[in-house]
């Protein structure tokens, strides 16, 4: 069995955030991290690996901090990394991002499983898994807050606001999982000890036959015109309950016709 | 007038306010076309034209309920071809999300989700987004294709605008790729009979300082006619069930009013309710960063304040 994991490098959602004036993220002033989402997609890909035998590869684009976020996955216990690094890539949106990530996971050779999680914690599109099965031919099974795999299908159980459904599909397949899905462990000393001797490859865009035409800023479909600082809310009223506190919420609806 | 697509959001014919919000936003880019998927189209058909359908595709073979977004993609990606829609509008659900990415992969068109805004531009469709927990706005246009636009729940008010749509009946040849990803059990939730997380104008949620008893949230969501919602601190505990989480890895919700009982206000819980109209909360802890959102805040025990309240509530109503 052998799964690539998709991780994404992100700025720290408890920093302040923000863009440079092309409108990308700005990635300078904010400490950048393994997206939280992405720690469950390493989690549940150790496990099945765990469980039976195989190798997880985890796969990121991003530039030169962006090896954070695989060292971290391979200090939980991934076996090795792909990172796909080339100044072209900068800006790219998300049909850029699948293509690279596309032509990257085709390039690891033998994949049976591409784990993700359910979105980035910056971007928070949730739509890259879909575009990534689109893009292989492969079969998607997302937002899965369970997932087993046997005898060559992986079978997910998946929820929405309406119903609870089971879903399979054959391998391979392009999976993604919630924060429902495990309990992603910290990295144990020996893990940390042992992930400096991992192997990770660095990848270019030449290396994956991408033409830099393809991605980056110039490359996006759609266009970013403007990016606003929203002005910070204006400080609430704030009262303390000595009896009437109750009262006095009611009457703050009542007077501004919400109850 | 270019046709502008509206996938219909709904369970079984029962339409999801967020179709008619999409049905205003349509009539602003061109002439509105319902694509109406699956089963149930009889309950729905009134709704659609009183919100300005002009025209509605009914797609209603079982092989886009038998499995995942693949399918629908595929027929969306169809009716692009034939009709060059001036806008695909798709609801900002998982599923909505998904199928928009697969569209947008398939037409080679430039894909923009959760738009909390839909607008006719010098440049072509100009859409508008809240992102970085609500903290920026970002504008954008797309260049490439045919603007597909994922629009997220609540953030458009709609306007009615009565006509008789015409319908047509599509069937598409769905490839087997499509089929791959099966559904072999669905099971509905029960109904609370309160109105639904992503679209009610009233939110009351609940957190830690419920300390598992959300009978007082339940309470006065159900005398302001709110859905319930909850904190992560609350569903990782397991008080609540996690289709109520509201936050970043939950739902997002803007409504017209959001009540914060007991909860703290962590970031990932801001992120999904911070574009909010009125912001409320109620928490023992004078310190806790939710205060700083607030349009009104009361400290105090939600087990006294939220039941007051209530009762308040009740009597202004008569």
């Amino acid at each position: 069995m052998n799964i690539v994991v998709c991780v994404k490098y992100v700025p720290d959602a408890q920093g302040d955030r923000g863009f440079e004036s092309d409108h990308t993220t700005d990635r300078e002033g904010v400490d950048g991290l393994l997206s939280e989402l992405d720690e469950y997609a390493v989690e549940e890909a150790l496990k099945i690996v765990e469980a039976g035998e195989g190798e997880v590869t985890v796969l990121t684009m991003g530039p030169d901090d962006a090896a954070t976020a695989i060292k971290k996955s391979l200090q939980m216990g991934a076996h090795k990394g792909v990172h796909v690094l080339d100044d072209a890539i900068a800006g790219s949106d998300s049909a850029a991002t699948s293509l690279v990530l596309a032509e990257a996971i085709k390039k690891c050779g033998e994949v049976d499983l591409v784990i993700t999680g359910l979105a980035s914690t910056d971007g928070v599109m949730s739509v890259v898994p879909a575009m990534l099965a689109e893009r292989l031919g492969l079969p998607q099974v997302t937002f899965a807050s369970e997932l087993t795999v046997e005898g060559g299908t992986v079978t997910i159980r998946r929820d929405n606001e309406s119903f609870s459904e089971t879903v399979e599909a054959s391998l391979p397949a392009v999976v993604s999982v919630t924060d429902q899905i495990n309990e992603p462990r910290y990295p144990s000393f020996k893990g940390i000890m042992a992930a400096k001797k991992k192997p990770v490859e660095t990848w270019s865009l030449a290396d994956l036959g991408v033409d830099a035409s393809q991605v980056g800023l110039g490359a996006a479909w759609t266009t970013v015109t403007d990016t606003q600082a929203r002005p910070p809310r204006e400080a609430g009223e704030v009262v303390t309950d000595e009896g009437e506190g109750g009262a006095a919420l009611a009457q703050f609806l009542a007077d501004r016709r919400l109850a | 007038m270019s046709e502008v697509l509206v996938l219909v959001d709904h369970v079984d014919g029962d339409v999801r306010k967020t179709t008619a919000e999409m049905l205003t936003a349509a009539r602003r880019l061109g002439e509105p076309s319902a694509v109406f998927v699956g089963q149930g189209y009889a309950a729905a058909k009134e709704e659609l034209g009183r919100h300005g359908a002009a025209k509605v595709y009914l797609a209603e073979d079982a092989v886009y309920t038998d499995h995942l977004v693949a399918p629908v993609a595929e027929l969306l990606a169809d009716l692009v071809g034939r009709v060059s829609p001036a806008a695909v509008l798709i609801a900002s659900t998982n599923d909505g999300k998904e199928i928009a990415g697969r569209l947008a992969i398939k037409t080679s068109s430039g894909l923009v989700t959760d738009a909390v805004d839909v607008q006719a531009g010098e440049g072509g469709v100009t859409t508008t987004q809240s992102v970085f927990a609500g903290n920026y706005t970002v504008t954008s246009q797309v260049g490439t294709g045919t603007p597909i636009v994922t629009v997220k729940p609540n953030s458009i008010g709609v306007e009615e605008s009565a006509a008789t749509p015409v319908e047509e009946a599509v069937s598409v040849e769905i490839s087997e790729a499509a089929r791959a990803a099966r559904v072999t059990a669905r099971t509905a939730k029960e109904k609370s009979g309160r109105p639904s997380l992503a679209e009610a104008a009233i939110v009351v949620s609940g957190g830690r300082g419920t300390g598992g008893d959300f009978g007082p949230v339940e309470a006065f969501a159900d005398a302001l006619g709110a859905a319930v919602g909850a904190s992560r601190a609350a569903v990782d505990a397991g008080w609540y069930p996690h289709s109520h989480q509201v936050g970043q890895t939950g739902v997002s919700v803007s409504p017209q009013l959001y009540v914060a009982a007991g909860i703290s206000g962590a970031i990932q819980h801001r992120a999904g309710m911070q574009t909010s109209k009125t912001i409320v909360a109620v928490n023992k802890d004078a310190e806790a960063p939710i205060f700083e959102l607030v349009d009104y805040g009361v400290v105090g025990d939600l087990f006294t304040v939220l039941p007051q309240a209530t009762e308040k509530v009740q009597e202004h109503q008569g």
